[in-house]
């Protein structure tokens, strides 16, 4: 046998515990010079901690990491910087009013003497650093007016100029757009030419297949598979990181829709989207497909009334709605908004406050809290969504993503919604929650309610929804029966489909 | 809603480690009439230090309690001395405390000013009225009932000390037992997630200043009639106290976390350190760099404390 050359990256033997939960128990991983390297697993199952090893945010318990051979001691982030190993997460560490410049180079800055900075290197090294990636950015632009992909691009390059060799991806395109995502996966390959290494953590199985050489999955903390990519397929994939079979990721039954619950005609601000006309009816999932900066969660915000808007009705159950949130909730509309952590739950609080906070009112006897009225319907959402741990005492920060997830969506269940909209309700949750969120949304159309879903997940809108609305530059430019082609939703979501409304 | 037990600790090993310093130091520290005259003194400051932890809460401050108390001193004694029945006395200064703060609040959500400034300006403009009306004039020979309120017992235990007590307890239930009291931590914890779940944050907020307010035309009650004559600069400097207790009592200076009984414990610091520091013969003038010790210290405590919370809370999250 070919003697096998070293791999940039091994950790054997990993070990890590927090408290009473061991996080990882002696797990094994290998990365080669110039591969992409994908890390599976539910939430949970230890990717995160195991990164955060790699990248010096912890110290294991036990075990050993080889860099070329060499047995390396991580102590802390700066140190696995000066490594060559950088990590970029999923919520960008950047600063939005700074420049991109400033921001390639915060924290480690070029300098001449007494102390200035060196502009005139930062500016050639960024120009490299991007010539590197195959696209230009205008080098004084504010980050924050280039939107979220570019964040992204200027995380890598950040990395790139500091010689990153592995580079760390987690959950890279969970906030990016199709387009943008291909961008982000031809930049992924042109690395991968380059020889630098990269691990990709995403919960998006179809871009293992697209993108990576190899595939580790995690399970409670063990590696339960570590294959070629070539040589799996995706049932494979889902078997190994749930432990059971997983028998339809998209349950529906459809059924008839009855009368229209939610109305929305001719909604328009200026700026940000025009003419929206839109009907939720009993008992249907409404789909609002579109890419990132169409204007979709701008829309769903006015009819919440989170946003004002400049003209336009929204009806609902025929009785106009005003532009209140808090009228939205009494009048049986719920909204799980985009931004879970910053939008949805409140992390400081219990799992039981949370739960509760739509339906404070309804709790009051006498002006006071029914607190045991309060613990049976936390009691009761914690069954129906299956949250785990299922304990109402515990803080909504000590739970994990797709937890969380699951507890914005109970406490919008709790208020009884008439229509439910959902922004991005699985993004960054893991394949088990996604099938259960599924599930659960396909038992309230059973029930009569109406549901309006954005998603950039499409194979999910194609899944779950009656109906399609595609937005592009803040109109609806398409609307299309279900089972629709999703090159067909691509194309009205690009605007290359602008004339085609199809009933 | 995380309860800070640790601050509430720590507070309680600092008066048993002064408690021992006094024990050998001076030992006439421990007597009752000391003891009582401690929480007698504290009485106003923590019925007020209610009102600002309701505000500091919901991620608001309001600087200018002093500057209410002033005016419901005055606006509570002059209607004394008109001969006015004492419980119309007592609704007089908590509606004009609650008025004042009634101010505060719609300048803070009609204007979405900052409070730290809105109440910087209305500390200004309450003193400079307040003057401008007594002509800076002292009030004098105050009624006997009025001055009862402060001096009295009941059962042997000062009527302040009772007040104390009550106004706490009822605090302390209002905020855990209530749809209110539930939506000030909400409110202060994440103000995007409590507005999108249906929680008027704006009324939320300047409803803490009405409290705010009102508490202080309470507390003024035990304040004012403690003395023998009212000045029209009464109350400087009581802000300090107030915010003192609040945050040193574990009440987050960010908002959406704390406690009544940590408020309780910081008033108590705040008294005790001011009595013993007299009883060690140390210097009075040392007792304001004290106190302001113990914000930083607080501060500081906070800062750490949010760092390490972070860092547990990327442990559990992810996967």
């Amino acid at each position: 046998m070919a003697e096998l050359p070293l791999p940039l990256l091994a950790m054997e033997g990993i070990q890590k515990r927090f408290g009473g939960v061991q996080a990882l128990k002696g797990v094994d991983f290998d990365l080669r010079r110039g591969e992409v390297h994908a890390l599976v697993g539910e939430n949970g199952a230890g990717k995160s901690t195991l990164i955060k090893i790699l990248s010096g945010a912890y110290r294991p318990d036990a075990g050993t990491v080889r860099l070329e051979g060499q047995r390396v001691e991580i102590t802390d982030p700066g140190q696995a910087r000066s490594l060559g190993i950088a990590t970029i997460y999923q919520e960008t560490s950047l600063y939005p009013d700074l420049s991109v410049l400033e921001n390639l180079f915060i924290g480690h800055p070029p300098r001449r003497g007494w102390g200035r900075l060196d502009w005139a290197a930062m500016r050639r090294q960024a120009r490299e650093v991007f010539a590197q990636l195959g696209v230009e950015l205008p080098l004084t632009a504010q980050l924050g007016d280039l939107g979220k992909a570019y964040a992204q691009l200027v995380e890598i390059a950040k990395a790139l100029a500091q010689h990153a060799r592995i580079l760390v991806m987690d959950e890279a395109t969970a906030a990016l757009t199709a387009d943008d995502v291909e961008r982000l996966f031809a930049i992924i390959r042109g690395l991968r030419e380059q020889g630098v290494a990269i691990i990709y953590i995403s919960h998006r199985l179809e871009e293992v297949f697209r993108v990576a050489d190899r595939v580790t999955v995690l399970r409670d903390g063990e590696r339960v598979g570590a294959e070629p990519v070539a040589a799996v397929d995706q049932d494979w994939l889902i078997r190994r990181m749930v432990g059971r079979e997983l028998h339809n990721l998209y349950p529906r039954n459809y059924r008839p829709p009855g009368k229209p619950l939610l109305e929305v005609r001719g909604l328009s601000r200026a700026g940000a989207f025009e003419g929206i006309d839109l009907e939720v009816h009993q008992g249907e999932i409404v789909g609002l497909a579109g890419l990132v900066g169409s204007g979709r969660s701008e829309v769903v915000r006015a009819i919440f009334g989170i946003d004002p808007y400049d003209a336009g009705t929204v009806r609902l159950d025929g009785e106009p709605l005003p532009p209140r949130p808090w009228t939205a909730v009494r009048s049986g509309l719920a909204l799980l908004p985009e931004d879970r952590s910053r939008q949805g739950a409140i992390l400081a609080m219990t799992v039981r406050a949370n739960m509760t906070l739509a339906v404070l009112r309804d709790l009051q006897r006498r002006g006071f809290l029914d607190e045991a009225k309060e613990l049976s319907i936390t009691e009761r959402f914690i069954q129906a969504l299956q949250l785990r741990p299922p304990n109402p005492e515990l803080s909504a920060a000590s739970l994990s993503g797709g937890n969380q997830q699951k507890l914005v969506l109970g406490k919008w269940l709790a208020t009884e919604p008439r229509v439910l909209i959902l922004d991005e309700p699985t993004q960054g949750v893991d394949v088990g929650a996604k099938a259960e969120i599924h599930q659960l949304m396909d038992r309230l159309v059973g029930q009569g309610v109406g549901i309006l879903m954005i998603s950039s997940d499409l194979p999910e809108v194609l899944g779950m929804a009656d109906r399609l609305l595609v937005m592009h530059r803040g109109r609806i430019v398409a609307r299309l029966p279900r089972g629709s082609a999703p090159d067909v939703v691509m194309r009205a979501a690009t605007g290359l489909l602008e004339e085609a409304h199809v009933r | 809603m995380y309860v800070d037990r640790g601050r509430q600790i720590s507070i309680a090993v600092f008066l048993l480690a002064l408690a021992g310093v006094l024990l050998g130091a001076a030992p006439s520290f421990f007597s009752l009439g000391n003891f009582k005259d401690i929480l007698v003194n504290i009485s106003y400051v923590a019925i007020a230090a209610l009102g600002m932890m309701m505000v500091i809460l919901t991620g608001q401050i309001d600087i200018s309690v002093g500057a209410t108390l002033s005016i419901c001193s005055t606006l509570a004694a002059t209607a004394s001395k008109a001969g006015l029945p004492l419980w119309l006395v007592f609704a007089i200064s908590i509606g004009a405390g609650a008025g004042l703060g009634l101010l505060n609040g719609l300048l803070v959500t009609r204007f979405k000013i900052h409070s730290i400034i809105v109440t910087l300006g209305t500390l200004s403009v309450f003193r400079g009225a307040l003057i401008y009306f007594t002509k800076g004039a002292w009030i004098y020979q105050l009624p006997e009932d009025f001055r009862t309120v402060g001096l009295g017992t009941f059962l042997g235990i000062p009527n302040p000390i009772w007040a104390m007590a009550v106004v706490l307890l009822a605090g302390a239930w209002v905020l855990s037992a209530t749809p209110w009291g539930r939506a000030l931590y909400a409110v202060g914890s994440n103000p995007e997630a409590a507005r999108l779940s249906g929680i008027r944050v704006p009324f939320v907020q300047a409803s803490v200043f009405v409290a705010c307010g009102a508490l202080v035309g309470l507390a003024t009650m035990f304040y004012a009639t403690r003395f023998s004559t009212i000045q029209s600069n009464t109350g400087q400097g009581f802000e300090f106290l107030v915010i003192t207790a609040v945050v040193v009592g574990g009440t987050n200076i960010f908002g959406g976390s704390g406690t009544v009984l940590g408020v309780m414990l910081g008033a108590l610091l705040v008294g005790v350190t001011g009595t013993a520091l007299t009883f060690l013969k140390i210097s009075a003038y040392w007792e304001q760099a004290l106190q302001g010790l113990f914000i930083l210290l607080a501060v500081a405590f906070d800062a750490l404390r949010s760092r390490r919370r972070r860092f547990t809370r990327r442990a559990g999250g992810g996967g």
